[in-house]
């Protein structure tokens, strides 16, 4: 006897919440009517293609003939067979692990000090830093300064001054392409990150700044930390989710200066391997488990770097 | 009025500077853009003297940085190769505008519109919907092309403008990037129009997209850049329909004896949206939104 009330007890709540929910998107039509224009072409240009690409991960596809289901066997290929995969990934987790931070930081220390500054200055220095992501010759500069014979900058400079005897072929050593890689990187790092905060500084409320002062906020430091970082934090969201997509799928700085492949496989990364089968050997099923990979890395290091950011300013 | 604003805001300028700034600090942070600036300048520096150099020094080795002998012959030159492309050139501008203003407009609209109700309405399936949003981004592009181009063949828009506008309308970062700046937006604000009695498209457009005129300024950018880039690729077939990336590459594309065309394309390539940057980022930098406003 009680057990029946109790079944019809719940059922009644299942029902009263089902009538809510339904109350609730009826009340929402004007939200689901403003979402509706993008989410429609989301689903169709970025989900679906997502979904499609995951799907092929588990088949052998060679964009020729339709493709034939082979289950776990990319992945386990990818494990255990694929030297240069594991190779590519250790590369990638040093490259990320020392660049997303250092290049985060750096994002946000530059875009806060250009803040300090006014009118036109602060335009031409947000251009002056902004350059290298809108000039498209970036690696053409370092493929002055690190060409190999004496002509490159940087041998010549080391020659003069008598630190070397010969000039080194620094993108064909191996022990130099990562380390180079790195500094590049990270002078290639201001960019979308970087106008964001721009753009987010301008949004912080100048009230704040009296009142903190009148706080006993003492220094710029403490101001930053604890009136513009916490004020910010929407942007430093956004930031690092760019700076992970970023630093997880370098690839180009390699294919430009260390060539493909590299020397050794020295400059080699998860995207340049990704690269290589999805558009040079045409195994799009292979590349797909490799972006799958990738991605899973992605979404577990952004779960950290979201906690992590929740204590910003306490 | 005006001039109440306007003195309000010399006000706030002159206590802002006071406030929590030592001298030594001051002089570090300028020596340090100082140094800094002069090593991310270099591409530029370079695109503008490759763009002056006359053939001889393009070719010269050791390649120097700067110009010694400017002209501006490769213009003339890339002029002249301008005026027998296949297709007259004001076409591949004209492919240019609408498929960047395009992709542009329509991504910004379309994103912020719905990014409003994401960050400020309450109803079921906000979160799931931006949840994927978010990891939509860290999905590598190199695989999704293969289905994108699927879809849009099967769709049958292949080989037109919307191939290209239509995937670019649908990008996380711009929904994103909207979604995080208009969470900042007090309620009050939103509050106080509806009791004015408007509708939420009138509140989206006159009072939310208004005061984060910074976001969406900064995703013009981005998107002008990205759609700016895009040659068309394997959309396009019809040679009335590439845009003027394309019609820049294959100019350049002549080997040596374009060398100084090709340091002129390099300059236009880079020029353009250089200026659409400092128009969008003067803007950005004006707009004094928040005094006042959160309160």
């Amino acid at each position: 006897m009680a057990d029946t009330n109790d079944r019809s007890e719940h059922a009644l709540e299942v029902a009263k919440k089902q009538g809510k929910l339904w109350y609730q998107i009826k009340r929402s039509k004007a939200s689901y009517f403003m979402i509706a224009p993008y989410f429609i072409l989301f689903f169709f240009f970025t989900v679906l293609p997502v979904v499609m690409a995951v799907g092929f991960s588990f088949t052998y596809y060679n964009m020729l003939e339709m493709p034939t289901f082979v289950g776990w066997k990319n992945y386990i290929k990818l494990f255990l067979e694929d030297d240069i995969f594991m190779k590519s990934l250790k590369n990638t987790l040093i490259l990320a692990v020392i660049t997303g931070p250092v290049s985060y930081m750096l994002c946000l220390l530059f875009a806060w000090i250009i803040n300090e500054f006014k009118g036109k200055l602060r335009a031409f220095l947000t251009l002056i830093f902004y350059a290298p992501s809108i000039c498209g010759n970036a690696y053409m500069v370092w493929n002055l300064i690190l060409t190999g014979d004496r002509y490159g900058y940087l041998n010549g400079i080391l020659l003069k001054l008598g630190i070397l005897d010969e000039a080194v072929q620094w993108m064909q050593t191996e022990k130099y392409v990562l380390p180079f890689l790195i500094v590049v990187q990270l002078w290639l790092s201001l960019g979308t990150g970087f106008l964001s905060f721009i753009a987010g500084l301008q949004t912080v409320d100048k009230s704040m700044y009296e009142a903190a002062a009148l706080d006993g906020v003492k220094n710029r430091w403490q101001e930053l930390w604890y009136v513009t970082l916490p004020a910010m934090k929407p942007q430093l969201r956004f930031g690092a989710v760019m700076q992970i997509t970023s630093s997880f799928a370098i690839a180009d700085v390699s294919l430009n200066l260390a060539g493909n492949p590299s020397v050794n496989y020295a400059g080699a990364t998860v995207v340049t391997h990704l690269l290589d089968y999805g558009t040079v050997r045409l195994e799009m099923g292979y590349a797909s488990a490799i972006a799958t990979i990738l991605f899973l890395l992605m979404v577990g290091s952004n779960q950290l770097i979201q906690k992590l950011l929740r204590r910003v300013g306490e | 009025m005006a001039e109440k604003v306007k003195r309000r805001r010399k006000h706030s300028y002159k206590r802002e500077k006071k406030l929590n700034r030592s001298m030594a600090g001051n002089t570090l942070l300028f020596v340090l853009m100082g140094i800094c600036g002069v090593a991310m300048a270099l591409p530029l520096v370079m695109v503008i003297n490759n763009a002056l150099k006359p053939l001889d020094e393009l070719f010269q080795f050791p390649p120097k940085i700067f110009v010694r002998n400017p002209t501006l012959e490769n213009f003339s030159d890339l002029f002249i190769l301008m005026n027998d492309t296949w297709v007259p050139f004001s076409r591949y501008m004209l492919n240019t505008i609408i498929i960047t203003g395009g992709g542009m407009v329509g991504h910004v609209i379309i994103a912020s519109l719905a990014a409003y109700p994401l960050a400020k309405h309450n109803f079921p399936g906000k979160k799931i919907l931006f949840l994927l949003v978010e990891l939509s981004m860290m999905f590598s592009w190199t695989v999704t092309q293969t289905p994108q181009y699927m879809i849009i063949s099967w769709m049958g828009i292949n080989n037109s403008y919307w191939a290209l506008i239509l995937p670019a309308c649908a990008f996380g970062m711009g929904l994103y990037l909207m979604k995080q700046f208009m969470e900042q937006l007090p309620d009050s604000l939103m509050e106080s129009a509806r009791l004015d009695g408007a509708g939420e498209f009138r509140i989206f457009w006159s009072i939310v997209m208004p005061n984060v005129k910074p976001a969406w300024l900064t995703l013009a950018i981005f998107q002008f850049q990205q759609m700016w880039g895009n040659t068309g690729g394997t959309f396009l077939r019809d040679e009335q329909l590439k845009p003027l990336q394309y019609a820049l590459y294959q100019i350049s594309a002549g080997g040596a004896a374009r060398a100084g065309a090709g340091a002129a394309v390099t300059f236009i390539i880079a020029a353009v949206p250089i200026t659409f940057f400092l128009i969008c980022q003067s803007n950005v930098l004006e707009t004094m939104t928040s005094s006042g406003m959160k309160e």
